[in-house]
Order: C-alpha cells, then structure tokens, then sequence
C-alpha cells in the first residue's frame, strides 16, 4: 500500500489547525523530521513570529542504553515561552517518549500557557498518555519496521524502512 | 595494561578519561563536538539538563585545588548527576589508609565516577585499574604527567577561534618540566594534526629529550613567538619547584613573560591563551592577561562544556 504524500497531509494539518491555536502561538519543531513539518506549517498557516526547534538528544530517556549521541544541531528557542501557546511539531508520534523529553526541555525554557501537539504520522504502540491534537495521518507499518520521513531537495517522502 | 586500551574500549567508547596520549582522533573531536552542545545549555536560563540524574560523581581530591574541583562540580550539577566532593589530602591518608582503600571505601559508597587529582604521577591509572566494571574515572591532574580535561579544554578553545588545525602555529611557554598540561597539550595538539608546536623555555624548565613529543624547542622566546597562532603561557609552578632551577622570578620575566612587545612577534590575531592561575608579573603581564587577544575567560567557561562533555560520555558507559 503507497504511503500519503506529506505535503497534503501538512496542508490538510494546516486548515485543521487554522483558527483553533492562539493567533500568537509558536511552532516548536523536534528534529529532524518535525523540523522539515513545523516550517510547512508555519509557512501555510502564515505565521508572523519566529519558529523554534529542539534537539532532544540530552533528554531523552534512554541515554544510559544507548549513549550520546552525535548531534550537531542545537536546540533553538529564540522566543519567551513564558504564557504563550506552543504547538509541538513532530514528524511521527510512536511510543511517545520522544514528545516526553521535548516537553520537559521545553519547560526549562520557561512556563508556556498551554502545549499542543501536531504530528504527521501516528503509528500504533503509544506507551505514555500522550495523544496529538492535530494529526495528518494514523498509518499502520510492520513491527520490524520504522516508519521514516526523509527529504529529498526539500521533497518530503514517507517510507517503511525495515529495522536492521 | 597500557592507556589506551584502558581508557578506550574495543567498541571505541570512553571508558575512563586518563591522559591525551594515545586518545585516538576521532574520539578528540567527538568530545569537541558533544562540548558544543554544551556551551549552549550553560547560557540559557536553565543551565541544566537531566541526562546524569541519579548518578554519584565524586570529586577526590588528594592535592588541593578549589578551581578545578569547583568546575568539574559545576559541570556535574549541569548534568544532573550528585556530587560529592571529598578533600583526601586532610583526612584519610593522613590516617595512614593507602591510596586503594580510600577508594574501596568510596566504591563501597556506590561511586559511579570519580574525578581524581593526586600529586603522584600515575594514581588516576591506579585506580582505573581496580575500580569496578562500569564505574569511570577523570584524571584531574596526577603529578607532572597528564591534565586531559585542561588539555581538551585548550583544544576547544582553540577550535572556537581558528576552526582549523592543520595549518597552526602553537607555542607553549614558561615552565613544561613542572607541567602535566603542557604533556596534554602537547598530545592533543599532534594528534589533532598540528603541524607546528613549540615549546619556549630556559633550559633549566624542560623535560630531557623534550624534542621526542615532536616539537621544536626554543630557549629564545622572541624567535620561538616568530608568526604564532596560538601562544600558550604556563604558570610559573613555585610550589613544585625543588632547588633553584632560576635566578628569580624578576628574571624570569624579563626573559620569558610574555608582554605587548613580546607578543608582537606572534601573528596580528593570534590568540594568548593561560590554564590558570595566572602570576601577573611573572609569565604574563597584565596589559596582555587582560588585552584583546586574551581567551584566558572563554577557555573557563568552554572548560564546563568540555567537563560536561566527557561526564556525559563517561556516565553512558
């Protein structure tokens, strides 16, 4: 079965989310992926203030397994978090843990007045409370398989990747 | 066993930190790279993030020094990690327990890294030895043998202002024999391949066949500073100093401080580098310590990442 073209999802997302976050909110994308969607969207629901990312790496849950990684890209928060709306951008919402450590980053940037979460893609095997508030797409992949956006000269493409 | 398989393990992780010599190069710059992240944690609000809670980190100190202790438990603190400093040089060897059982004892504490510095070269080896599987330990200093941390620091510090390596100039002056951060310098700076590194000192400061680490000696500080990138001064150590190695410390100066005039010589934009504590007066003077040229702050600050750095590497073991 083909995969969904991620630019349609992210213009469906888009009308979806017009008029339901704050006029001022802020986008947060999580690298890589919700980086590539939070600029779509930031750009399609026309958004006047800046966009901010997180690299998640130093909050992740499972560091002690798997190390440091090498990560070259910093997160970015170059607006107050305090008392705004932020809408967490993510390419796709799996287990959770990943939005987990960018929710408490995030909070050490300050106190937000409420968090959203967009995701393109939801797979099932969630194992924290965590749900999105606008998604693109539920898309159902094998257990052995990772469910992977890449971007190909600004081109995204969805794919089902065999895990090695 | 030797450094470097003690230090590294087969799968090329960082299993304790112990000396610069023998560090392979791929490793070096993984450290540079994780400090990156580093630096920018260390200048937002929240200076701190979560990656070593729950994880003890003593600091065992057996030669005295509030500076480096103090920014290894900085650097901690931003981890996350709890630490627990303990100033040895007072209390247990004074009471005659040897060097091991100290650290049996802090073992038995449940350590999961120590941050060592002892007056005696070798200890930290010592003890990487006997602790047990999974634990880490940092050489913050043994006798005049090794400073990585200071070392690597140095490194990101340079890296900061000259991206480069391969085409530096680097001097080191003042008193090599007495430092153990001159020895990491100087291994870090070949193994990041750079192709010039000199040390400028009378002859009376330098190791016996000090040429065999692969630099160029000069007792003429005027020609050994000629198109330098990069100068680094040494503290003058008086404490390690045993007999009369100089006439006096005025002399010293005159010969081998480094002033605006010196420092002339060295390229327009070369920068002066110092570990610290600085003796204004004696290797430096302080129109030059606090001059344009000086990275004497930023190589304090970029110390933190670099510490940061390499407990993260450490406490993943």
């Amino acid at each position: 079965m083909p995969l969904p073209d991620p630019e349609k999802l992210v213009r469906a997302m888009a009308e979806e989310m017009r008029g339901k976050i704050a006029p001022d909110a802020a986008l947060v994308g999580i690298y890589t992926g919700g980086a590539w969607i939070a600029e779509r969207l930031h750009r399609a629901l026309g958004l006047g203030g800046p966009l901010g990312f997180l690299a998640v790496t130093l909050y992740r849950d499972d560091f002690g397994r798997i190390g440091l990684h090498r990560e070259s890209r910093r997160s970015q928060i170059p607006f107050t978090v305090d008392g705004r709306e932020v809408v967490l951008v993510d390419d796709v919402l799996h287990t959770g843990r990943t939005i987990r450590a960018a929710l408490n980053e995030l909070f050490d940037f300050g106190r937000p007045s409420a968090v959203r979460l967009a995701v393109l893609a939801q797979r099932r095997g969630r194992e924290l409370p965590i749900a999105p508030d606008f998604l693109g797409e539920l898309i159902e992949v094998a257990g052995d398989e990772d469910l992977v956006l890449s971007n190909d000269n600004g081109k995204l493409r969805l794919a089902a990747v065999k895990r090695p | 066993m030797s450094h470097a398989s003690l230090q590294v393990g087969p799968d090329g992780r960082l299993k304790h930190l112990l000396t610069t010599e023998g560090l392979p190069a791929e490793l070096v710059r993984r450290i540079l790279d994780a400090a990156d992240q580093f630096v920018s944690v260390s200048e937002r609000d929240v200076k701190k993030v979560p990656i070593l809670r729950g994880k003890s980190i003593f600091n065992v100190f057996f030669e005295g020094s509030t500076r480096t202790r103090t920014t290894f438990e900085i650097a901690a603190k931003r981890l996350s990690a709890d630490v627990i400093n303990l100033n040895v040089g007072v209390s247990s060897t004074s009471k005659g327990e040897t060097l091991l059982d100290t650290v049996y004892n802090l073992q038995a504490m449940d350590a999961d890294m120590f941050v060592v510095r002892h007056s005696q070269s070798g200890a930290a080896h010592l003890i990487a030895r006997h602790v047990k599987p999974g634990v880490a330990v940092i050489n913050a200093g043994d006798g005049r043998h090794a400073h990585p941390t200071q070392g690597l620091l140095d490194m990101y510090t340079i890296r900061h202002y000259k991206k480069d390596f391969s085409a530096l100039t680097v001097a080191i002056v003042g008193d090599v024999l007495h430092s153990r951060v001159a020895r990491s310098q100087i291994h870090a700076l070949k193994t990041l391949g750079v192709p010039e590194v000199r040390v400028i000192a009378p002859k009376t400061l330098l190791p016996a066949a000090v040429e065999r680490l692969g630099v160029r000696v000069f007792n003429d500080m005027a020609a050994g500073l000629r198109d330098c990138d990069v100068v680094i001064m040494l503290r003058l150590q008086n404490e390690r100093m045993n007999g009369a190695l100089l006439p006096s410390s005025g002399e010293f100066f005159k010969c081998y401080g480094l002033t605006a005039e010196k420092l002339a010589r060295a390229k327009p934009d070369a920068i002066v580098m110092h570990p610290g504590p600085m003796n204004r007066g004696i290797e430096i003077d302080s129109p030059v310590a606090d001059g344009r040229q000086s990275v004497i702050l930023p190589q304090v600050t970029f110390g933190i990442a670099v510490r940061m750095a390499v407990m993260s590497m450490l406490g993943s073991a």
